[in-house]
């Protein structure tokens, strides 16, 4: 009886994303272009470099980089931490 | 017909994220529970990726690029937050496994139904 | 449990895998890449030499290079380009494009062969980076393969 209801519920989740992706801005003309073309037109006069998307990860967007290291340094921590006792006496 | 198939990305975003989603829900081990999570990480990095594209666009970047493509290049700063979520994905993953490590040495087994008590 | 052919040709890849490696990490202002996507090229080559080897050189190996410092060096060193900009601009901004310091020369406009003097903060922060990348998904690999307690077969 419950798994009944679970498959129903699971359907009618899936069914309802379905109709909202036929119905979503068509693929490959996206509406605002403004704040990307700003990007591309200046990257090589301020930023200096070639690639323009590692432009915007590092110059443009710096601080959520900083964001994503320290995640990834809390992480590793946070792994060597809760294997402690079965790692043999190495860190 | 043709209007349903010009939107072919996001309808295969949709099937993975029902995938996911019933892997999460009606499976009892624990290691097909984070397969799950890990297959809903990879549809929404694809839908972010797939938000950014200009039909008969252009990679953007400079070096020895064929001359038409200085004009219609495709809009990077979907690709720059997708490469945040793919190493944010990856630490969690690997947080999640060393858990499950732990839950086995503790209780002795993997299922979801029989990890309810707690133990001191 | 390795055997003779995983033995060479651990031997013979490794060496490919991490030159790759660097160089995906230390072009990034040219050409797809940069410091997350070097790094991680460069983990997986650390992944095949701890994989292919037994457990006594494994040890022996990283006793040497300590991994929590390498990967400490990265993290600090991002942390100090940024407060040397926001000595007098902002924090984190770009304070060596297009002045006279290593990478600093400017880059013509429209498209060129790339040129590796170029880049700025973009070059120092894509090697900090590639540190701490390459330090953090090796060390985990290597906690997951000392949890199996198993020495090498034959």
């Amino acid at each position: 009886m419950r798994k009944l209801l679970g498959i129903i519920a699971f359907l009618a989740f899936a069914i309802i994303l379905f109709v909202a992706a036929i119905h979503l801005r068509p693929f490959g003309s996206p509406p605002h272009t403004e704040m990307d073309k700003y990007f591309i037109e200046n990257a090589q006069k301020e930023a200096s470099a070639n690639n323009v998307v590692t432009s915007v990860v590092f110059d443009y967007r710096g601080f959520d980089t900083l964001g994503e290291a320290t995640v990834l340094f809390t992480a590793v921590t946070g792994v060597l931490m809760a294997l402690r006792h079965y790692g043999g006496g190495k860190k | 017909m043709n209007s349903v198939l010009v939107n072919l990305p996001f309808i295969i975003v949709v099937i993975l994220l029902a995938i996911g989603f019933y892997t999460i829900g009606f499976k009892r081990n624990l290691i097909k529970i984070i397969i799950g999570i890990e297959i809903v990480e990879g549809a929404v990095n694809m839908f972010i990726v797939a938000l950014g594209y200009i039909k008969g666009g252009y990679a953007p970047i400079y070096t020895q690029a064929p001359p038409e493509a200085v004009e219609n290049m495709v809009l990077p700063t979907p690709q720059a937050l997708t490469l945040t979520s793919i190493v944010i994905g990856v630490a969690v993953t690997a947080l999640m496994l060393a858990f499950a490590v732990n839950i086995y040495k503790s209780y002795g087994t993997l299922d979801v139904n029989k990890v309810r008590r707690l133990r001191g | 449990m390795t055997t003779t052919i995983i033995r060479t040709m651990t031997r013979i890849l490794s060496p490919l895998i991490l030159v790759f490696g660097l160089y995906i990490i230390l072009h990034g202002h040219l050409t797809p890449g940069g410091g997350f996507q070097g790094g991680a090229v460069f983990a997986s080559g650390l992944a095949l030499l701890i994989v292919g080897f037994e457990r006594k050189r494994v040890k022996s190996l990283f006793e040497k290079a300590p991994l929590s410092f390498i990967e400490s060096i990265g993290a600090l060193g991002f942390l100090g380009i940024g407060l040397i900009g926001l000595a007098t601009y902002t924090f984190l901004k770009n304070f060596i494009a297009n002045s006279g310091f290593l990478f600093g020369s400017s880059t013509p406009e429209g498209i060129n062969p790339g040129y590796l003097n170029t880049g700025g903060t973009l070059s120092y922060l894509n090697i900090f980076v590639g540190l701490k990348v390459l330090a953090g998904l090796t060390s985990i690999v290597l906690i997951f393969f000392l949890i199996l307690g198993r020495e090498r077969d034959e």
